[in-house]
């Protein structure tokens, strides 16, 4: 094959452009169907409370009331995410464990009619003690939040690797930080919403869902039905970010009220409903010790985290493993401890938040490796250079790192930021800072466990071969993958883009993909979808031999033309090929599947943070400090990243743009807040604080050249990898502005006010 | 004054006249009824987007006589009578507006739920100011929340749509 190719690592235009920027686009709020019922869920309004009664009688009596439902409509089964803590049901039958937790559901003519019914379903509660500390979650004789959960322990890890105590006793500096992160929400612009009907005993969902999979396989095992009688489709969708990835009350409740009504029923969150169904970050306590030799060398690190959980498990295991897994990445060393408590509280329920349990561990080791650099005066941008991961190299918990370009990446972002000149000169007040992030290609495991390939793909090119149709149970969520799958197809066809079509996330029609979480699309789909255009390509030129009287491997096939590689002027259209094809041979096809290989050591969880292939990347950024009101002014971000092979310089970039802007609105502004009673205090857009087009600073983004031998034309992630860095690097930045350290997240205006005052008063106090 | 007709629950509903896209559509609405909610359910122009019905993201900006307006803080009625141009008047007869061409030539379109939106603060910007520097048209966005792109390629292709580059150069 040509090492020029023709239709990857070019910045095609989006193959959903024009129906998105005219409003053509169907999202599933957007879906009508004949006869449609609408549905609202009844929450709780308190953290913790017992349920007493339930009267839902006046609810049904209301004109325009279809159905209600408690837990006696519903099956009893526990349902969850991550298969070890199956621990949520359909509706509470006992109590409810944070506000926001799903007690009934209505189904009325309109939406109107279901806030007025909920209104009249009588719910007797009698309130109990709740946890809203996490920290003090584990103290003796608090509040259980799932009674068989003693001391409210969701998840407990112990891990060591090497020696760390013998290495941090021969270490030359020792040092220990203490940093907490705080919960944040995906906020997708997107509600979800969820539209469920039923045909005899076959389910139709069309849901804005991350995974149809997993979707088709907890709704499912929910209702005691055979997958193949369960269908999902994913109609366009509004972001993701992980708040997406597992079902939730619309689809189970929404399933089970179009059963009784007979009819198709939309269930959605509002806003405010979003905020209460979370699946967001987790706020986390992180306690790091490093052991360094006296060139800032690190010999052994030891962390040791609190993550608060909320009332439910969701993928929140998965996310307390990553939490440490993902660590020991972008720097090399040996000795390595991690330990682990997820707890539970009576808060909305935490999962999987873009860079997945990273970016706050990320934080705190970013920082944490700034002061050890201070304590030792060795420039920021060095030390990471000296410890910075190289290729081929297998990291303590046994992640097998292929590609790496860590210490380039770093080297060219030192000089796209004027790195060493800004050291220098920068007046007091104005900072800058660095930090590394790495994340993995797709998960090595499937969330549940399964011998199924995690990608596969079909195409089919259309009988007079004026179009191919890319059949891929992937999900564009945002990110470009419909877009970036068809260039391979085309790519690995010979093939053009622009007479692509393609048919995605529809589990009916389309070939199993596990969808878009873990940054998996472009390497794990794209693995698939490159062997069937691979198969659709051989056919085609097994068909242009022998109308051309050539031998096959005289013949190449490249944008559209098939033609002899020795003979000028021998060729044939692709069109025409494949419409001979069809004449002859029937219908022409290519298949593909996607399995990665076994990945990981053997201890326990030995498999969360494998992955075929790791991102990596270098952030730089600079800020100017007010030193009368703390406020943070962000001047510029650099961002240089190995993500292998480009297949679309453009959607990657903007890849790149999000995930820092996702990072930096984590650094500075964003967080969800309670009130005593386990209220959130701020659930909607602008007082949780999304940055708006005028915060954002000028970003540039650029790649290191890279090449990921596992990887379909060397591709590796980038969704995901670009927020890993920027709550490290604001840290860095604010610290080399102000010489002060905010030990917790957000880095808030009044916490870096609170933190020059502090620092003035200790320096009064010292001269005095 | 429009027309009020009273069920026998006592609801009043408006019979109102709207102006959209140059379509005229009179219809009966409640008085509570917002203007998001009455184009999407009740003349299927889903383009206009719901993502808060607070007046903070944006989505469902349309324009009401030429301005941008968020249509969940505008009651249907206050409509009345007036022009609405939602995105499906945008582009004519499948020719797309230079900033929908630009938007998508510039990789400014991620997820595309706020995009409708963006597209007619955009649109609205350029109409009134047809060459904005860029703080301009950050300012003329910053009602239209995105979560996926840093409005870095957003800023971008409206710039170049105001200066009739709707094709980047990496193309």
């Amino acid at each position: 094959m040509s090492a020029n190719y023709n239709v990857i690592g070019r910045s095609v235009p989006r193959i959903d452009g024009p129906e998105k920027v005219t409003g053509a686009a169907k999202y599933t709020g957007d879906l009508k169907f004949p006869n449609m019922l609408f549905g609202k869920i009844l929450t709780s309004p308190h953290a913790h409370a017992r349920i007493i009664s339930i009267d839902t009688s006046e609810a049904e009596k209301l004109p325009g009331v279809k159905a209600v439902i408690t837990h006696k409509d519903v099956p009893t089964l526990k349902y969850g995410l991550s298969p070890a803590r199956w621990d949520e049901n359909i509706f509470c039958s006992d109590k409810v464990r944070f506000v926001g937790d799903k007690v009934a559901a209505v189904a009325c003519l309109d939406e109107d009619t279901c806030y007025k019914a909920l209104k009249l379903i009588k719910v007797e509660f009698e309130e109990l003690p709740a946890v809203l500390d996490f920290l003090h979650a584990m103290d003796e004789g608090q509040p259980l939040v799932h009674e068989e959960y003693e001391r409210n322990i969701n998840t407990e890890i112990h891990q060591e690797f090497g020696d760390v105590e013998k290495a941090l006793a021969e270490a030359h500096h020792v040092r220990s930080d203490t940093f907490v992160g705080q919960r944040t929400y995906q906020s997708p612009i997107e509600p979800h919403s969820a539209i469920s009907m039923w045909e005899g005993e076959k389910l139709t969902i069309y849901s804005s869902t991350q995974s149809p999979h997993y979707f088709q396989h907890y709704i499912a095992r929910e209702f005691g039905m055979p997958m193949g009688d369960v269908r999902i489709i994913k109609p366009y969708l509004g972001g993701g970010f992980g708040g997406k990835l597992e079902p939730t009350g619309l689809e189970f409740a929404g399933a089970v009220l179009a059963k009784l009504t007979g009819r198709p029923v939309r269930t959605f969150y509002d806003r405010a409903e979003m905020f209460a169904h979370n699946r967001g970050r987790h706020a986390q306590h992180m306690e790091i010790t490093t052991g360094v030799d006296k060139d800032g060398k690190i010999l052994a690190v030891k962390a040791n985290f609190i993550m608060d959980g909320g009332a439910y498990t969701s993928l929140g295991i998965a996310s307390a493993y990553y939490a440490g897994a993902l660590l020991p990445m972008t720097y090399e060393f040996d000795n390595y401890q991690f330990d682990m408590f997820r707890v539970y509280t009576n808060l909305p329920a935490c999962g999987a938040q873009r860079g997945h349990g990273a970016p706050q561990p990320k934080y705190a080791f970013e920082s944490h490796l700034d002061n050890v650099a201070a304590d030792l005066g060795i420039d920021p941008m060095d030390i990471r250079i000296i410890n910075a991961r190289r290729p081929d190299t297998v990291t303590p918990n046994d992640f097998k790192v292929n590609s790496c370009k860590m210490r380039e990446c770093l080297e060219r972002a030192r000089v796209i930021s004027d790195w060493d000149e800004k050291k220098k000169n920068l007046p007091h007040g104005r900072g800058i800072g660095v930090a590394t992030g790495s994340f993995v290609t797709g998960a090595g495991y499937p969330i549940y466990r399964t011998d199924l390939p995690h990608a596969a793909a079909f195409i089919k090119v259309h009988e007079d071969g004026t179009a191919a149709t890319l059949y891929t149970g992937s999900v564009d969520l945002g990110q470009g993958s419909d877009t970036v799958l068809c260039q391979m197809a085309a790519e690995a066809m010979g093939y053009r883009y622009e007479q692509m079509k393609i048919v995605a996330a529809d589990t009916e029609i389309t070939p199993l993909d596990f969808g878009a979480y873990a940054s998996r699309q472009t390497y794990m789909s794209g693995a698939a979808v490159k062997q069937a255009g691979e198969e659709v390509r051989k056919q085609v030129l097994d068909m242009a031999s022998s109308m051309l009287n050539l031998p096959v491997d005289d013949l190449d096939c490249e944008d559209g033309i098939v033609f002899s590689k020795s003979r000028e002027g021998k060729s044939l259209t692709f069109q025409e090929v494949a419409r001979k094809h069809f004449v002859l041979k029937g219908p022409l096809l290519g298949k593909g599947a996607y399995t990665p290989p076994k990945l990981g050591g053997s201890f326990k969880g030995a498999a969360v943070g494998t992955s075929p292939a790791y991102s990596f990347g270098a952030q730089v950024g600079e800020v100017s400090i007010d030193k009368e009101t703390g406020e943070i002014t962000v001047v510029g971000i650099w961002d240089v990243h190995d993500c292998g092979k480009v297949i679309n310089p453009r959607l990657l970039h903007g890849q790149v743009h999000g995930a820092l802007y996702m990072g930096m609105g984590e650094s500075v502004w964003e967080e969800v807040l309670f009130d005593d009673k386990g209220r959130i205090k701020n659930a909607e857009l602008a007082n949780y604080r999304v940055l708006t087009a005028m915060d954002m600073p000028p970003i540039q983004s650029e790649v290191v050249d890279s090449y990921e031998p596992s990887g379909p034309w060397g591709v590796k992630e980038i969704g995901e990898g670009a927020t890993n860095p920027t709550l490290g690097m604001f840290s860095n930045a604010i610290f080399d502005a102000m010489g002060v350290r905010v030990n917790s997240l957000p880095l808030t205006y009044e916490k870096v006010w609170r933190a020059l005052k502090e620092k003035r008063e200790r320096e009064a106090a010292e001269k005095a | 004054m429009s027309q009020v007709l009273t069920d026998k629950d006592g609801v009043k509903r408006y019979l109102i006249t709207l102006n959209v896209n140059g379509d005229a559509h009179t219809i009966l609405v409640k008085g509570n009824a917002i203007l998001t909610n009455v184009l999407r359910d009740q003349l299927d122009l889903t383009g206009t987007k719901k993502g808060c019905e607070l007046g903070d993201c944006g989505s469902c900006t349309v324009l009401l006589d030429g301005k941008p307006v968020d249509s969940c803080l505008v009651l249907a009625v206050e409509a009345d009578g007036r022009e609405i141009t939602t995105i499906e008047g945008v582009s004519a007869n499948g020719a797309l507006d230079a900033i929908q061409e630009s938007m998508i030539n510039h990789a400014a379109v991620q997820c595309g739920y706020c995009t409708p939106g963006m597209v007619l603060s955009a649109k609205a910007l350029l109409t009134r100011n047809p060459h904005p520097t860029e703080p301009e048209v950050r300012e003329a966005i910053a009602g239209n929340l995105c979560r996926c792109t840093g409005y870095v390629h957003i800023v971008e292709a409206v710039l170049a749509a105001s200066q009739g580059r709707v094709t980047p150069d990496d193309h």
